[in-house]
């Protein structure tokens, strides 16, 4: 390739085939078109999906990522094409998600002219980028893109913008492609230090009543193997916060249910009478901890953690472990004492009996007319036989689905958690299924963020992408009544929906679509749903003002959990 | 409560052109007021060091230097309280011309204050004065009086007791290659 000159589009694709990308996601603009007349000569090495917003691109892009643990690319024009992209951006820094985002800029003698679709996307996404970079000559490109890679993937992942002028994609330049191996300011994998190791393994060695709680660090640093031997050898019951969900089975022994504001009651009220609470790749959000300053406060913290800036930021901790929890798990567990705390977990299953005939009975099996989000979360259970890939939006839905879904396998679990973006799972979940072909991707919406990011039934009709799409409709935004109903004296302002016929909508897209409205017919559209080889869009009709419990006031301390 | 205390933030850095922001940003998000903020090339070429004054808690303090580690192009954050480090600061005071030759009593205060007067025309007349903000204030008193035509205070410059070892940092990444 050397000594032939390209032109800095032409550059933009090569890299992206260097760095074994063969799919991104988009929607073109002036400021982008030279690279997107590159996409078109490469299409038969790289693969470019229309979406029908740039939010849909980014979350497809984030979702793509999620599913198959590579780089998820999203590409857009400047101005309004940028600035779309930055909730998808927010959301993916907050989760952690490497992503690569490429915007197109005008041209740099314009720059700071207030030329047509000028934007400054650099300083709009600072704050929410991992790193971002405008490139304004094209010899510029390979060294950028290198290092946007390595980044948004290396260490803590996250996403990356590289923002590109259309005079240097158009400008020619000789290309020289080198995979970037690491930055001199930049320590993505700190180094495990093995006091810290002996000492979190003397604190769990002495252990009574030990409690883990695991978050997407599990997953992200592929290091469920290894989190698997730990719980094992050391016998201690393990809960998940709702990014690090499927890193275990569930039906593991050992797995407890899910930490946090709608959480299992057993992991919540037990986190406040553990001794040592073991935290493994989460970051005690607030949400997981409730009131910190009364959050496990009688016990030791251990916190295995790759990003030192998450070591005592919320909650202070007594043996910090830095570094690749794939590494620290495993130097853990060899030293530790094989051991059972039987006792300990009789008092999850205790709690359990209680959340089961409080909560989980009627959720799952209403004595009511009808229906509810949780038996719906069942029915999808039994036709995948709990081997799917779940994409949940934002609210009710998504709590009962984390609640109740089954998951064998990890990185099955994709939803939007530090960020709430209603809108994500529609466009996540096409980009689930495109990373994870082989897999069974269900997306689970609530009928408000379904309409968020609608328009994505485009992508998903003309590429046929065959993701089946769960609408829980309750004709409300059902987690803004629930606070309603429990914190403003029941004002339900602006929260009640007059929703379109779903049915009708996803038949104008020509997919395939019923709706339900009665428990005897649940299970056979389920069934038809899962069957079908197509995109699938099926509205569940469900209670309008039911609540999800358990849960934890915002405020509240985690051992005051409500049951109803 | 946790006290609040002024602290000297330093941070080494690579040369680009949005880690100001990146770094500023910081502060911003977490509502913190930045007192003072400078940056010049370090000792070391091509390694950019910033610093950055702000009245924090401890704990906020520590946590603020992670996140400004934690960011891909810085090198190394510090943070000191003032006993830790050597701080200055410069001030620039301009006056009339007429004010030097019909006030005897300014040269008297230029003196006694350990200023230094850096330029004089026929129309005004520019004093220096760097040491620490009460002395750069106390001058301000002194020649309030007599009519200031502009006045101007540089961000603290500042360098710690302790050992920073960029180098050393740097050398070790250079060593894994």
């Amino acid at each position: 390739m050397k000594n032939k000159k390209i032109s800095g589009a032409e550059a933009v694709i090569h890299c992206l085939l260097n760095e074994g990308v063969d799919l991104v996601w988009g929607y073109p603009g002036g400021a982008i078109m030279p690279v997107y007349d590159e996409f078109y000569k490469f299409q038969d090495k790289l693969k470019h999906v229309l979406a029908r917003h740039e939010q849909g691109a980014i979350h497809a892009a984030q979702g793509y990522a999620r599913s198959s643990g590579r780089v998820g690319v999203a590409i857009a024009t400047s101005g309004p094409g940028a600035t779309n992209l930055v909730t998808g951006i927010a959301d993916a820094q907050i989760d952690s998600t490497p992503v690569v985002c490429i915007t197109g800029q005008v041209p740099s003698h314009l720059l700071g002219s207030d030329a047509f679709q000028e934007t400054d996307i650099i300083g709009i996404s600072m704050p929410v980028t991992k790193w971002n970079y405008q490139i304004t000559k094209a010899s510029e490109i390979p060294e950028i893109f290198a290092k946007a890679f390595y980044i948004a993937k290396s260490g803590r992942p996250g996403p990356v913008l590289i923002d590109i002028t259309k005079d240097a994609q158009f400008e020619l330049f000789e290309y020289d492609y080198k995979k970037c191996n690491g930055i001199r300011s930049y320590i993505p994998y700190p180094e495990v230090n093995d006091n810290s190791i002996d000492h979190a393994v003397k604190l769990i060695n002495q252990a009574k009543k030990p409690l883990i709680v695991w978050g997407q660090g599990v997953i992200l640093g592929n290091a469920e193997e290894e989190f698997k031997n730990f719980v094992e050898k050391s016998g201690i019951p393990a809960a998940w916060t709702i990014l690090g969900l499927s890193a275990l089975p569930t039906s593991h022994e050992l797995n407890v249910g899910m930490v946090g504001m709608h959480g299992n009651y057993g992991p919540n009220v037990l986190t406040n009478k553990c001794d040592l609470l073991i935290a493994v790749g989460m970051r005690f959000d607030d949400r997981v901890t409730g009131d910190p300053s009364t959050y496990a406060t009688q016990a030791k913290v251990i916190h295995l953690e790759i990003d030192p800036a998450e070591v005592d930021k919320n909650i202070k901790v007594d043996v910090p472990v830095i570094g690749n929890c794939k590494e620290s798990l495993q130097m853990i567990t060899n030293k530790i004492d094989k051991r059972s705390h039987k006792k300990w977990i009789s008092k999850f299953d205790d709690l359990m009996k209680i959340e089961f005939d409080k909560v989980i009975k009627s959720d799952l099996s209403p004595n009511k007319k009808g229906l509810t989000m949780g038996e719906s979360i069942i029915a999808i259970n039994e036709f995948t036989n709990g081997d799917a890939i779940i994409v949940t939006d934002v609210g009710q839905h998504q709590m009962v689905a984390c609640r109740y879904a089954n998951f064998i396998k990890s990185k099955s679990n994709i939803t939007s958690g530090g960020l709430g973006t209603m809108g994500f799972a529609l466009p996540a979940a096409m980009g689930a299924k495109m990373g994870a072909m082989e897999r069974e991707v269900v997306a689970v919406i609530g009928d408000g963020g379904y309409q968020m990011t609608i328009q994505e039934l485009g992508t998903i009709f003309q590429l046929q992408i065959p993701v089946k799409i769960v609408i829980l409709n309750n004709d409300f935004l059902g987690m803004v009544r629930q606070w309603q109903q429990l914190f403003f004296d029941k004002r339900y302002a602006s929260t009640e929906m007059i929703n379109p016929d779903f049915v009708t909508i996803a038949k104008g897209y020509y997919i395939d679509s019923e709706r339900v409205n009665n428990r005897k017919d649940l299970k056979p559209a389920v069934e038809r749903m899962i069957k079908s080889k197509k995109p699938y869009v099926l509205e569940v009709c469900v209670e309008k003002e039911d609540n999800v419990f358990p849960m934890i006031p915002s405020g509240a301390s985690v051992s005051d959990i409500r049951l109803d | 409560m946790e006290k609040r205390k002024n602290y000297t933030v330093s941070v080494y850095t690579e040369n680009n052109v949005g880690l100001l922001h990146r770094i500023s940003a910081i502060f911003l998000k977490r509502h913190i007021n930045i007192e003072s903020f400078t940056t010049s090339e370090s000792e070391i070429k091509n390694v950019y060091r910033f610093i950055i004054v702000v009245k924090m808690t401890k704990s906020g303090v520590e946590r603020v230097i992670k996140q400004i580690e934690k960011q891909v192009e810085v090198i190394k954050a510090f943070y000191h309280r003032d006993d830790e480090t050597i701080f200055q600061e410069s001030a620039l005071y301009k006056m009339k011309s007429s004010a030097l030759f019909e006030e005897r009593h300014i040269q008297n205060i230029i003196k006694d204050s350990n200023a230094r007067i850096v330029t004089v025309n026929t129309e005004f007349f520019v004093i220096e004065k760097t040491g620490f903000r009460e002395d750069t204030e106390k001058l301000y008193k002194d020649l309030a009086p007599f009519g200031l035509l502009q006045f101007t205070r540089s961000g603290r410059i500042a360098v710690s007791k302790e050992k920073m070892g960029i180098s050393e940092i740097l050398n070790t990444f250079k060593n894994q290659k």
